[in-house]
């Protein structure tokens, strides 16, 4: 019978954490790739013409506080998060690790809940999670959970996507309204006393990308916006690509109950973190098409075209403003945000 | 973007492109409008003969020198828990600058020359010569004032907290009630910044403090009045875009009482729309040629202003003369609680000594902020200043001149 919370005991190696495995995550993640031993054992094979595929292999970390949000949970997050690093990429994720530290005392039923939506979402993006691990650290020593997935994917055949190949002339294309995910955890945590009707963007977005780059292979860039937002990404693809950016900010998706919030709070909807949302940089003449097959995929429904990348002011993001003017949109700052992601 | 929206922004575009009188100078006295008219890129599109110049009315830019000094004070000797709006914590002390013993002695004013040179110098290079400069003030302005003991060297709020000081963040000055009520064993001290829109927020916060017994919360006011900042800077502006929150409280008596004596201003709103408004109508005003008033706020500012706040207030402050940083003592520009609530008031119930702040003699916010000067011709401007080493408040707040100036690339693109 499987205690209530998590205790010392559970991360030790002996029974109790064969039990923890078995019941919460062998119970969620459970393949025929899932390894009980020291390694999982993966093969990948040759692609569609006979050369050997490129991989593309990322990992992150998730601390997020809270760790249960409005739209989702850290184990939601856990997946999308680096599924979506890979799409960037243009790779099909196809194995996952998963690495969890867990806080004494935190409750098997939120851990179970937590590893139900990695398997939801995992089966969504239609990766294989095939090896684990289990910490469990002493009472404050880490807060709730913490996670840090590993994933390999293989990058679709003449793809090539990177934040150095923006062009002068690409339309700059954000796949849905902007900052919901960083507004919905500033709210969560009540530091301000606010109430708004936000839900996280979190999401996976491997299968849109797969539907774009089927059709559009020479898309230049795919960026996730995630912690920084639209804004932060934009300037680094500027300095990555030497180019400018310029945007119309009425063009600009963002939700209005974010935008109230920002409102309030004094804070640019273009800097909140999104955990479901691209940046997409694509030849002018690729745009539209680009936008038709993000319309009609999952979580991309709500796809827009921001911008142009320019020649000129390289490293500059310039947004041409409601009235009619045109500002720079001011570099990221130092502020000290909260962990939300 | 509506197309209702984009017509009345288009004729107000209008209005003020096609002006071709005498060089008009109008002046904005409030931070949201400093930084949505930066946002918005609104000094862009002036023609050369309309200048924006951004008065005094971010109140972490005013907030003087000696004000941060009583805090740290407060923090590091008195062992108080400082509640304060974020803005305030990075903003520079006097430890930032070397001290200048105060004599009236010819001799000494050589040297308290000599340490601001070495001052100015000191924030031009603000990393490299630090130390060698601090020496050599030290030495030319002989041992530092003394009279407010260890906390003289902490040059911030920021650095108290490096140093163990309890510096609590808040969004509202009843978040810091709450804290006292959850830390019986802690005193409180609220930093009471703003103007007349915050002021009743103050208030309420005693008021609370009062009601459920607290015994552990104070509050440290530099709170300020709009009118004789006005009165003060009407001879630097030909027209004042009067700041819409304020007189959602204060009501528009005063904004007409200065029309008849001669100064001109409008109420202005927040948004593309309502700021071009405002705009628009100073632009045609002028041309009429008499002093003017109009509320181009009217959805928000009623001519009575809010009497509960006013009476609020009235209730429990009392009028104070007030330093404004960079430009001096303003007779009853301040408010500051009345004698029945010096329970409340923490230069009372800690016996604050009377501080003399100093000014970093390289920093040229006060001269920003009358429109002597812009921001870019400061010499430690984008060098030594930056928002993220400021050496003057102006940068500090999102809301000040110079890091509207600085982020956003200063007036043209």
């Amino acid at each position: 019978m499987l205690q209530d919370t998590v205790t010392l005991a559970h991360g030790a190696g002996g029974k109790q954490t064969s039990e923890l495995i078995e019941k919460v995550f062998k119970a969620h993640f459970e393949n025929p790739l899932f390894t009980p031993d020291d390694a999982a054992v993966l093969q990948i094979g040759p692609g569609a013409d006979g050369q050997l595929p490129r991989l593309a292999m990322s990992t992150d970390g998730f601390i997020v506080s809270p760790s249960f949000f409005p739209g989702g949970n850290i184990g939601k997050l856990s997946i999308c998060g680096t599924v979506n690093d890979l799409a960037c990429m243009g790779a099909q994720p196809l194995y996952m690790t998963c690495a969890f530290v867990i806080e004494e005392g935190f409750p098997m039923s939120k851990l179970e809940e937590i590893a139900a939506a990695m398997e939801k979402t995992a089966a969504e993006a239609g990766v294989c999670i095939v090896a684990g691990d289990t910490k469990v650290a002493g009472r404050g020593q880490v807060d709730g959970v913490f996670i840090t997935t590993t994933a390999v994917g293989r990058i679709m055949d003449g793809v090539t996507t990177g934040g150095a190949l923006a062009k002068p002339g690409d339309s700059v294309i954000v796949t849905g309204d902007i900052g919901r995910h960083g507004c919905t955890i500033l709210l969560a945590r009540d530091d301000y006393g606010i109430e708004a009707d936000v839900t996280s963007d979190c999401a996976p977005l491997w299968n849109a990308v797969r539907n774009v780059l089927t059709e559009v292979p020479g898309v230049h860039v795919i960026r996730d916006a995630t912690r920084g937002g639209v804004g932060t990404v934009l300037y680094e693809i500027a300095g990555q690509s030497n180019v400018g950016f310029a945007l119309d900010a009425e063009n600009i998706p963002v939700d209005p109950g974010v935008r109230g919030v920002c409102g309030m709070l004094g804070l640019e909807p273009l800097y909140l973190a999104c955990e479901g949302r691209l940046v997409i940089i694509t030849p002018p003449e690729t745009r539209d098409k680009v936008l038709d097959i993000l319309r009609n995929s999952p979580h991309t429904e709500g796809a827009a075209c921001i911008g142009t990348v320019t020649e000129d002011h390289p490293g500059r993001v310039v947004l041409q403003t409601e009235i009619g003017a045109q500002t720079i949109l001011p570099q990221p700052g130092n502020e000290l945000l909260p962990r939300i992601c | 973007m509506s197309d209702k929206k984009t017509d009345v922004i288009a004729r107000a575009r209008q209005i003020i492109d096609s002006y071709q009188g005498a060089p008009i100078r109008i002046m904005e006295v409030c931070g949201t409008h400093t930084h949505e008219i930066f946002r918005l890129g609104i000094r862009q599109i002036l023609p050369p003969t309309i200048r924006l110049i951004s008065g005094p009315g971010c109140p972490v830019c005013v907030t003087p020198v000696d004000f941060i000094d009583e805090a740290i004070l407060l923090a590091m000797e008195h062992g108080a828990t400082i509640c304060t709006f974020g803005d305030l914590v990075r903003v520079p002390g006097s430890a930032g600058v070397p001290a200048v013993r105060k004599t009236g002695a010819d001799a000494s004013d050589n040297t308290a020359k000599a340490a601001e040179k070495t001052a100015a110098k000191a924030a031009e290079n603000p990393k490299s010569e630090t130390e060698e400069t601090e020496k050599d003030a030290a030495s030319a302005a002989g041992p530092a004032d003394s009279s407010a003991g260890k906390g003289r060297r902490i040059g911030s709020l920021a650095a108290a907290r490096a140093a163990g000081a309890k510096i609590q963040v808040v969004y509202a000055p009843q978040d810091a009630v709450a804290y006292a009520e959850e830390h019986p064993q802690e005193q409180v001290v609220f930093l009471s910044v703003g103007f007349e829109t915050t002021t009743p927020t103050a208030c309420l916060a005693v008021q609370e403090a009062q009601q459920k017994g607290l015994t552990n919360f104070s509050i440290l006011t530099a709170n300020k009045t709009m009118p004789s900042a006005y009165a003060a800077m009407k001879d630097s502006t030909d027209a004042f875009l009067y700041p819409g929150h304020v007189h959602a409280i204060t009501g528009t008596g005063i904004c007409e009482e200065l029309a008849r004596k001669g100064t001109s201003g409008v109420v202005a709103g927040f948004t593309a729309k309502e700021l071009m408004t405002a705009l628009a109508v100073v632009v045609k005003k002028t041309q009429e040629g008499k002093p003017f008033f109009e509320n181009c706020y009217p959805r928000v500012v009623r001519p009575e202003g809010s009497p509960a706040a006013q009476k609020l207030v009235e209730k429990m402050m009392e009028p104070c003369d007030a330093r404004w940083r960079g430009i001096g003592v303003l007779p009853d520009s301040g408010m500051k609680l009345r004698a029945e609530y010096a329970d409340y008031d923490a230069r009372v119930k800690f016996a604050l000594p009377a501080m003399e702040g100093r000014e970093n003699p390289a920093c040229r916010c006060g001269e920003v902020l009358q429109g002597k000067c812009l921001p870019s011709d400061c010499k430690v401007f984008g060098t030594g200043c930056t928002p993220e080493h400021p050496v003057g408040a102006c940068m500090v707040s999102g809301e000040g001149a110079c890091s509207a100036f600085y982020l956003y690339g200063g007036d043209r693109m």
